[in-house]
């Protein structure tokens, strides 16, 4: 045995002991020390109307952390644009031509049967934010991924004729700009920047903890046109012979 | 005290991490690593966080291998080309 092995050895196995040792005295699951989110559990159904406490937390209470993190994905997305755009000494030789490789029917088959449950699963993720987990960040992927499911049935030509290029483009700015526009809502009625300020509804209800369903709205439309946008920018890329 | 679930799942990340790394060929190992995410995901979604659970499939076992594909078959073509 050379040395790097047996140093390895000894290293692995006293991990393996301190883990074990640790992992032993772990906590059950959902035991919770914290103050803020027992504080949280209790007020934000009344408060917001919003049965999704994590929701009402990244689109209420924490709003502008999320305008944040959404114009980090509307930067990269932006930036993936600006590095994969058409370069000047860059010529198409064959414009529509791609490599493809036919799908077999089973692949076909499952990829029917999957677009409108993925488009309907994508909607209801988006729509329902305030009241079930998921939110328009998740429901915006779920949504950009069926474009992919029809590459993957019906090839990278059908694929790029989904998503009009103009309208993803367009998608993605004005969900990112609506976020800043409903948070003036709260501005224009004279609160704060993101108050909550539109009705409250009955928790539980699709209209429901004001302007939560709105921000996910915003935030599933940028999503999902960043992500097709991402995407078929990558397959035109990728796939052009 | 660590319910058998979460030894099941661990164990399996634990697996999952080194097979990532040790898969060397850039497409099993899209694979293998949007199956490290399908992991990660449970293990969010066994500790109550289902929103957590649900961005990291869309990220993790979705996005991130779909990317890896895109810049494979990106770098194939142009070895293709070059040819």
């Amino acid at each position: 045995m050379n040395l790097r092995l047996a140093l390895f050895t000894a290293g692995a196995l006293g991990l393996a002991a301190v883990m074990a040792a640790g992992m032993r005295r772990l906590e059950p699951i959902g035991s919770y020390h914290g103050a803020y989110g027992e504080v949280l559990n209790a007020v934000a159904v009344g408060e917001r109307n919003s049965t999704d406490v994590v929701s009402a937390v990244n689109f209420d209470y924490r709003g502008l952390d999320t305008l944040g993190e959404e114009y980090i994905l509307f930067t990269s997305v932006l930036a993936v644009a600006a590095i994969l755009r058409k370069q000047k000494d860059e010529h198409d030789e064959a414009p529509d031509q791609f490599r493809e490789v036919p799908a077999s029917d089973a692949v076909r088959l499952l990829g029917v049967g999957l677009v409108p449950v993925t488009v309907v699963f994508g909607l209801y993720l988006i729509s329902h934010g305030a009241v079930s987990p998921g939110g328009g960040f998740q429901g915006g992927v779920v949504l950009a991924s069926v474009p992919l499911v029809v590459y993957l049935c019906a090839g990278a030509k059908t694929f790029l004729r989904i998503p009009p290029p103009a309208l993803a483009k367009a998608g993605e700015s004005s969900g990112a700009a609506g976020y800043v526009l409903v948070g003036c809502l709260g501005i224009l009625a004279g609160k704060a920047f993101l108050e909550n300020v539109l009705p409250l509804g009955r928790p539980g209800g699709a209209w429901s903890a004001g302007t939560i369903l709105f921000l996910n709205l915003t935030v599933g439309v940028a999503v999902a046109a960043g992500f097709v946008e991402l995407l078929s920018s990558f397959v035109e890329k990728a796939l052009k012979r | 005290m660590i319910a058998p679930l979460q030894i099941l799942l661990f164990l399996l990340l634990a697996l999952a991490g080194p097979a990532v790394v040790l898969t060397r060929i850039p497409v099993p190992q899209s694979i293998a690593v949007s199956f490290y995410g399908l992991v990660l995901a449970m293990i969010f979604f066994l500790h109550q966080a289902p929103d957590v659970a649900l961005s990291q499939i869309v990220v993790g076992a979705i996005a991130l291998p779909l990317m890896i594909l895109l810049a494979v078959a990106k770098v194939k073509s142009r070895e293709a080309a070059g040819k």
